[in-house]
């Protein structure tokens, strides 16, 4: 298995054995049922759906039947993560935290807070203008955005400002800290992507 | 429920703190590490701040060490903080004496608050 989801509990800092601080996000992962595994021969690849989170709240038909079909319970978050061996997986499997181990390298993704309309000084880190020398109005400009009559146009995906975050964001190589299997936690070294309460999915390297 | 969480995770990081604040006299006792080898060394002074809280809780203290002033901050609940030690309990009227900066010898004195301690 190389992949899994969780949620974002929020941030802490706890105490390694020599003494040092270490940052931790805290997320709480799991357990995870396998709702279907996807074949190269039926499906065209191989992977593994894993759900999240039993709820008892009103669910569209088709995915009331698509749980149905699975006989499990139903979920309120799918994820779905590529897998080599789909054999080695059933329906129905229930997958914890016990499957990382501490110190283990692991990819976060998830979706980051939505920031709005940014001008390009946030958006992709613009130096800006002169706040001095006579400037006037030109801080938080973004400058040139090309040449002049040749091409006489500004080129597509030039930097500007626009909406930010609400993005997929991976965090690679995250390193797991400590793993609580009693209360499904996870514990991550940093911070990671998104609100508290966000879904995180945790991707084992290799 | 979030919030229960994260306290519980750092349940098993705090320690047992004995009760002191600003404006009293500690000794701190922490450790240190020369390659292998590992000693106390004790640092005593007035507390001048406390801030945060949980795991993260720090405090500062402040002494006068050959004319100059020293303030170190410690994580409350850091394992290289062995012991804390309270010498005397100091009489003040704010949580942050960032204005024992400014004064110098007898002006930066703290009135002594006697408490008695239950045995």
């Amino acid at each position: 298995m190389i992949g899994f989801i969780g949620k974002k509990v929020g941030m802490t800092t706890i105490f390694g054995a020599d003494g040092t601080a270490i940052p931790v996000t805290i997320l709480l992962a799991g357990p995870c049922e396998v709702i279907q595994v996807k074949s190269p021969e039926r499906d065209g690849y191989s992977a593994v759906q894993l759900g999240f989170e039993p709820t008892d709240k009103k669910i569209s038909k088709p995915e009331l039947g698509h749980f149905k079909k699975a006989g499990t319970k139903v979920y309120k978050t799918l994820r779905e993560f590529r897998v080599e061996d789909p054999q080695n997986y059933s329906v129905g499997q229930i997958i914890t935290v016990e499957h990382f181990k501490i110190g283990d390298k692991v990819d976060l993704s998830g979706i980051s807070k939505g920031k709005g309309y940014q001008g390009a000084r946030k958006r992709y880190h613009f130096s800006g203008g002169p706040k001095t020398h006579g400037q006037s109005n030109k801080w938080n400009s973004p400058g040139s955005l090309g040449q002049s009559s040749s091409p006489s146009r500004v080129f597509k995906g030039v930097r500007m400002g626009g909406r930010m975050g609400n993005d997929k964001v991976t965090i690679p190589g995250s390193k797991i800290v400590s793993i609580d299997p009693e209360n499904n936690l996870i514990l991550v070294r940093g911070a990671v992507v998104g609100p508290r309460g966000g879904y995180i999915t945790i991707e084992k390297k290799g | 429920m979030t919030d229960a969480i994260i306290r519980n995770v750092e349940a098993s990081h705090l320690k047992e703190i004995p009760v002191f604040g600003s404006g009293d006299t500690v000794k701190v006792h922490v450790r240190i590490k020369e390659g292998e080898k590992e000693r106390i060394q004790v640092y005593q002074g007035v507390v001048i701040s406390r801030k945060g809280g949980g795991t993260s809780e720090s405090f500062t203290v402040r002494k006068i060490s050959g004319g100059i002033g020293v303030e170190r901050v410690f994580p409350l609940h850091s394992p290289n903080v062995a012991k804390i030690e309270i010498v005397k309990f100091g009489r003040v009227r704010r949580a942050k004496l960032y204005y024992l900066r400014k004064k110098i010898g007898k002006a930066a004195r703290i009135r002594e608050r006697r408490v008695i301690v239950k045995k």
